[in-house]
């Protein structure tokens, strides 16, 4: 072993002709495959990067017409009829309808499906109902649309007189079973996250599990549903299809959920289906309101990740 | 938490605590079944509109005014012609992405920055890609409204669930095997082309599938770059209007003719046929791969 160590290197190693050197000698070979793959990770940034110059530069050709002001403050949006209005607040109201809508329904339900599962559940019934809520996941945004159009609003219609054909009622149940498994997953990760010393701490003082649930876990576990939710929200904002199906295309400022209204992605939808000509205002509007859709989510993202670092501070 | 010991004391609180929990526990799984229920009513309102108007002159027909002749062939094949160039387009720049994240990058600044990009990219909505599409490629490149355009515009989309994904599938490849290479004097590259990317292949074509399955059911990104709604003709260019079966499942549904939601139903069966197919295949590759492969 001794000798071995001492022996001088090979001349051909130090010359680059060494079996080894041949096969480990592709410096740049290596060099230029990392960089190729930084490139790929790159990619990413420069998505991101596409996405906030497309939204800002179209929409500076938008405000070059319409003010602020008018665009933020204005009640009236009509950008397609003459004189052209361009209050963009009924298409947020529209957008708010469904999500205060649809969380009203999705949270409790959600939140009960993931204290069923965590705390009541045996291995079984925990089998049974992942797949479930994974299924409904999966389900495409344009069958829920579908649904709500031939299921849900007949059934409003027979119950409530005075429906219309398309109301914000019908989407926003449709949107509550579409984010129903994300609130539900969510919740239960945060819920079995909570460390098992103090469940048991609170039944050796004879909690029932009610008292368990309510008094000791959702407080635990506070940050993680409040992540889920704030989720939740992002995605309900963010829904087109079922939405633009079952809510209809008439934007106008209505707090009555049986009533059509438009949402931000609805006008986007039906702006697009028409064939809008490159540099008119209209098809700069698209861009202003998905600006301002692009905006909304991504800070009801940014909030999300925020409570759930803190939530995760506190067991690890 | 005084709550609970005070709440523990005398008999008849005790009862009233009792019959609390029976009716908690009465509410959580209600709620739980909430889900299932819907799912139950979901697939029979399907079944029971669309079955009776599935038939083989269904697949294979053109769109028509007239439901009872409406088939859905243009958009079974726009839609696996745009999946399939979307498959190839972000699969190898999202599994490149992510063996660079986990495999080169180390933990430096510029690194997190990138995935904290790629996870609140994960989070925009699908009809903002479809506006990038549509400036981008559309308008910008004049690609036209056609699969090529549609293809990338779900590239973008799909990319940065292939990147999550297949990092999470290099995550769990234990590290004694990349050091067991790296021993015997494996260059990083070699250690990840011959050991690393083998080892995590099941996880990422399971990722894969599922992303890809996102995809096909999406609609919102094209019609915003102008997917038509009624298309009679199959795509002959990469550049030729197009539709797909979301969108097309979109329009059927919106149509004022009743008879409509009928079609509509059963091109719905069509597509979860693909989509039960896709994510079977998907299962398919799990389980030989738990098999093939084992770390302990």
């Amino acid at each position: 072993m001794h000798r071995a160590t001492t022996l001088p290197p090979p001349a051909e190693a130090l010359a680059g002709t060494h079996p080894l050197r041949a096969r480990r000698g592709h410096a740049w070979g290596e060099e230029g495959i990392r960089r190729a793959l930084a490139l790929a990770a790159l990619l990413s940034v420069g998505i991101t990067t596409a996405i906030v110059v497309v939204l800002c530069g179209e929409s500076a050709r938008f405000f070059s017409h319409v003010s602020w002001r008018e665009f933020l403050i204005g009640t009236r949006w009509a950008p397609l009829f003459e004189p052209p209005r361009f209050g963009v607040l009924p298409l947020v109201v529209g957008t708010l309808h469904v999500v205060v809508g649809s969380c009203l329904l999705a949270v409790p339900v959600g939140v009960g499906t993931a204290l069923w599962l965590s705390e009541y559940a045996t291995e079984r019934g925990r089998a049974c109902v992942k797949p479930v809520l994974e299924v409904l996941a999966g389900i495409p945004s344009v069958v829920y649309g579908y649904f709500a159009v031939t299921a849900i609003t007949p059934v409003l219609k027979r119950v409530f007189t005075g429906t219309e054909p398309f109301n914000s009622a019908s989407a926003s149940i449709v949107v509550a079973v579409m984010i129903l498994p994300l609130v539900a997953s969510l919740c239960d990760d945060a819920l079995r996250a909570v460390p098992r010393s103090l469940r048991e701490g609170a039944y050796a003082v004879g909690a029932t599990r009610r008292e368990v649930c309510l008094q000791i876990l959702l407080p635990a576990a506070l940050s993680g549903v409040t992540a889920a939710v704030v989720l939740a929200i992002s995605r309900a904002i963010g829904e087109t299809m079922a939405v633009s199906l079952a809510a209809g295309n008439l934007a106008q400022l209505s707090l009555n959920p049986l009533r059509s209204i438009q949402t931000m992605t609805g006008f986007i939808v039906q702006v697009s289906q028409g064939d809008t000509p490159a540099g008119t205002v209209e098809y700069q509007t698209i861009f202003a309101v998905g600006l301002l859709l692009f905006a909304m989510t991504l800070t009801m993202n940014l909030v999300a990740d925020a409570v759930f670092r803190r939530f995760r501070e506190v067991y690890e | 938490m005084s709550d609970v010991i005070l709440l523990g004391s005398g008999g008849v609180a005790l009862h009233r605590r009792r019959r609390a929990e029976r009716w908690f526990q009465r509410a959580v799984f209600a709620a739980t079944m909430v889900g299932l229920v819907m799912l139950v009513v979901l697939l029979t309102q399907i079944g029971r509109q669309g079955l009776t108007w599935l038939s083989a002159r269904f697949l294979t027909a053109m769109p028509s005014m007239n439901p009872h002749q409406a088939g859905i062939l243009p958009a079974l094949v726009g839609s696996v012609y745009t999946v399939t160039l979307t498959g190839l387009l972000a699969v190898p720049l999202g599994v490149a992405a992510a063996i660079y994240l986990e495999e080169f990058s180390g933990r430096g600044r510029l690194a997190r920055a990138v995935e904290v990009n790629i996870a609140n990219l994960a989070g925009v909505p699908a009809i903002i890609y479809g506006m990038l599409g549509l400036a981008l490629f559309v308008r910008g490149l004049q690609l036209g409204r056609g699969v090529l355009s549609g293809a990338l515009t779900l590239a973008l989309l799909v990319l940065p669930v292939i990147i999550l994904a297949s990092r999470e599938a290099i995550r769990a490849v234990p590290s004694s095997l990349r050091q067991a290479a790296v021993a015997v004097g494996a260059t990083p590259w070699q250690t990840v082309r011959h050991h690393v990317l083998p080892a995590a292949l099941p996880g990422i074509l399971t990722g894969v599938i599922l992303a890809l399955s996102r995809a096909i059911g999406e609609a919102a990104p094209l019609v915003v770059i102008g997917a038509a709604g009624y298309v009679s003709f199959l795509p002959n260019s990469l550049h030729d209007r197009f539709t797909a079966l979301p969108i097309q499942i979109f329009f059927w549904s919106g149509m004022p003719r009743r008879e409509f939601q009928n079609v509509a139903a059963a091109g719905i069966l069509v597509l979860l046929a693909v989509l039960l197919s896709m994510n079977a295949l998907a299962v398919v590759i799990r389980q030989r791969a738990a098999r093939k492969l084992r770390w302990s």
